[in-house]
């Protein structure tokens, strides 16, 4: 569809097919006439608590046999109106709501939601700022595909890749730490800035994981990709056509697996995506193996961000030079009285934003994740609304398992990467 | 925005494709446009008018608006009107769109886009949810946050307090005398029911033995925990009809905090 996307090269290992499905029922006499083993269909429960699913998911399935008739999904178990408790707080006290919705990609939702408020208050950070969000939002990038790729090979039931995977998501932990203190809840991003300078030191350890992670991804590769019980388990399964998948509302890399190269970075750019050099891998059967392919080369994808983006880190102020949102230095505090009273009551008050509101579509780990903020003048929000991607695309999942194998729907719902946090905010 | 919002074309940013457009073909239908945050297009459409609105603006292929990215309200308070906004973006264009249609708080309703989207499916159930707007037309529209009992109304309403509309006492006695097998039954698969609305001061069971003091306290028992639920739905039948001004009524319900 365009220039700038690349067809990725789906290797496939053709002596499995596509359809790689049990087709003879049950072996009986040919001369007798088959019994009609049909009853009532079946009705189980999969969840709240239970492992494949993710989190507090509950899917409700009828079976014909083996087969999903209907697919049910119920959620909001791990519902904690985030939205309606935003309403209640100021504009910077918002900023820890944000990363407990998606825990798994904490610094983009950080920043995604401050990136919504200073479009809204016409505020423009500095240039280290964005590129050191760049940084942020593509090591969480890689972060919440790692967790996908560990609990995507268990469940299709490979271990070992899990193993790797955790492995290398604890040195972004230490990175996390090492830069805002906290190893999840990260709450990095300030309005006008970030809550710090980066430490010293940090972005050689941000190089060291750009530079060694396709090792391990390597690896992987080599257990997974071209491994023939881990294709004939994926391939063909979930299928979704790309014009199914946008009417759908399909986002990230999920679309992306159905060929269609919708990427927030390169067709809404914002803090200068479109100056980097990467490419949007795309899949082209939309079925359980290309999200696989797609998440994959998009690990890599985001390696070769890390490194561009540290390459052009400028020096400078990472805070807005802004009195209405960034609060003054310590020193100026101590010393004179106006930014006392100014230290005073941007704390107790909160930032101020004029009347007007915002949607700031970024691309999460998950999918397009766009960030709604609607402001009556007030230091808090009228609205602040979360489009949710993992809720989105789990509004899908009738559609890709029905007709399929119970044992599908694990892998199904493995492949689309959701996070029930964000999904029941 | 109600107050203060800009009416433009003189805003010194490009105009943009399809607010022209839509203007041109649909002219009454579209009431104001308005431009937000430097580059945002907004479009307030007539309610009644929004789907057919819509439907053009997905499949004319000057516009495209493939991709419904979203579909949310906002409650302003202080009885004005709820805003449901679509968000939508072109894939083919790569332009962005916001169109708005205001529902006055007598009249909640409006035809569902789903027939145009899949998309708008769990979207506008949460939009049900939580501001209590109907969907018209739409295949499934039931509770899908909150707990399909839920009787405290719809949670994101500015008229809603933070902490609930029932006492800390009263929740906690109706969240025991949750039946689990209740939420197993083949009845799940009754989509398409008439959707529950809420009109709380008058669900009479729930607020009144949230205010009485001698049942305000401990769980009760399971039957006859039903038996009272059962009459509260009933209560809340019965009561539908009447009462039309629903919102200006202030909190009778006890928060003991």
């Amino acid at each position: 569809m365009s220039k700038r996307t690349v067809e990725y090269e789906v290797s496939r290992t053709p002596e499995l097919g596509m359809d790689f499905r049990p087709r003879s029922g049950p072996v009986l006499p040919t001369e007798l006439e088959e019994p009609d083993f049909r009853s009532e269909n079946m009705l189980i429960n999969i969840g709240p608590q239970h492992p494949a699913t993710h989190g507090v998911l509950r899917l409700v399935l009828e079976l014909d046999g083996e087969t999903v008739v209907r697919c049910i999904p119920h959620i909001g178990y791990l519902h904690s109106s985030f939205e309606k408790l935003g309403e209640y707080r100021d504009w910077n006290q918002i900023v820890p709501l944000t990363d407990r919705m998606d825990y798994l990609a904490p610094l983009i939702y950080n920043c995604a939601f401050v990136m919504a408020v200073e479009k809204m208050m016409g505020v423009e950070v500095t240039e280290r700022c964005k590129v050191v969000r760049v940084i942020c939002m593509e090591l969480d990038r890689i972060f919440s595909h790692l967790l996908w790729l560990g609990t995507w090979a268990i469940d299709v039931g490979a271990f070992t890749p899990f193993l790797y995977a955790f492995q290398e998501r604890e040195r972004v932990y230490q990175l996390h730490d090492q830069y805002v203190g906290a190893r999840i809840t990260t709450s990095a991003t300030r309005v006008g800035g970030m809550l710090a300078d980066l430490p010293e030191g940090w972005t050689d350890g941000v190089r060291e994981f750009a530079n060694t992670l396709p090792r391990t991804l390597d690896e992987v590769d080599t257990l997974l990709t071209n491994n023939g019980i881990h294709a004939g388990r994926t391939q063909g399964v979930g299928v979704i056509s790309g014009e199914d998948a946008i009417n759908s509302g399909f986002s990230g890399p999920n679309l992306r697996a159905s060929g269609v190269p919708y990427d927030v970075r390169k067709d809404r750019p914002y803090y200068d995506y479109e100056t980097y050099d990467f490419e949007v891998p795309i899949g082209e059967h939309g079925d359980c193996y290309d999200r696989y392919l797609v998440r994959m080369e998009e690990m890599r994808q985001s390696c070769h961000l890390l490194h561009q983006a540290l390459d052009r880190l400028p020096e400078g102020p990472i805070n807005v030079d802004d009195p209405r949102v960034v609060l003054p230095s310590k020193t100026d505090c101590m010393n004179d009285m106006e930014s006392m009273i100014h230290h005073f009551k941007l704390v107790m008050e909160g930032v101020k934003s004029p009347p007007g509101e915002s949607y700031f579509p970024v691309e999460g780990s998950k999918g397009e994740l766009g960030m709604y903020v609607v402001s009556d003048g007030g230091s808090k929000p009228v609205r602040w609304r979360v489009r949710p991607p993992s809720f989105v695309n789990l509004s899908v999942i009738p559609k890709l398992v029905e007709g399929g194998l119970l044992a599908d729907v694990i892998v199904v719902n493995a492949s689309l990467d959701i996070v029930l946090g964000e999904i029941d905010r | 925005m109600s107050g203060d919002a800009r009416e433009t074309g003189a805003v010194g940013d490009v105009a943009h494709p399809s607010v022209v457009a839509v203007q041109e073909r649909f002219g009454d239908a579209v009431l104001r446009q308005e431009v937000v945050a430097g580059d945002e297009h907004i479009v307030y459409v007539d309610p009644p008018r929004v789907l057919e609105i819509l439907k053009w603006l997905k499949e004319d292929l000057d516009h495209l608006y493939d991709y419904l990215s979203d579909v949310t309200a906002v409650d302003y308070g202080g009885g004005r009107p709820i805003q449901v906004v679509y968000q939508l973006f072109s894939i083919t264009h790569r332009r962005a769109l916001r169109v708005k249609a205001e529902l006055p708080l007598s009249g909640l309703e409006i035809d569902s886009v789903v027939p145009l989207w899949d998309a708008a499916n769990w979207l506008e159930r949460e939009v049900y949810d939580m501001f209590g707007v109907v969907f018209r037309g739409h295949p499934d529209l039931r509770r899908i946050l909150m707990p399909e009992r839920y009787a405290e109304g719809h949670p994101l309403r500015k008229d809603f307090p933070l902490r609930g509309r029932f006492s800390r006492a009263e929740q906690t006695r109706r969240a025991l005398s949750q039946e689990p097998e209740d939420y197993y039954i083949p009845e799940e698969f009754d989509t398409g029911r008439e959707p529950q609305i809420v009109h709380w001061q008058e669900s009479g069971g729930g607020v009144e033995s949230a205010t009485d003091p001698r049942r305000g306290g401990g769980p009760v028992g399971g039957e006859e925990s039903r038996a009272e639920r059962a009459g509260d739905t009933r209560g809340n039948e019965d009561a539908r009809e009447d009462e039309p001004d629903r919102h200006d009524v202030p909190r009778q319900t006890d928060q003991d905090r």
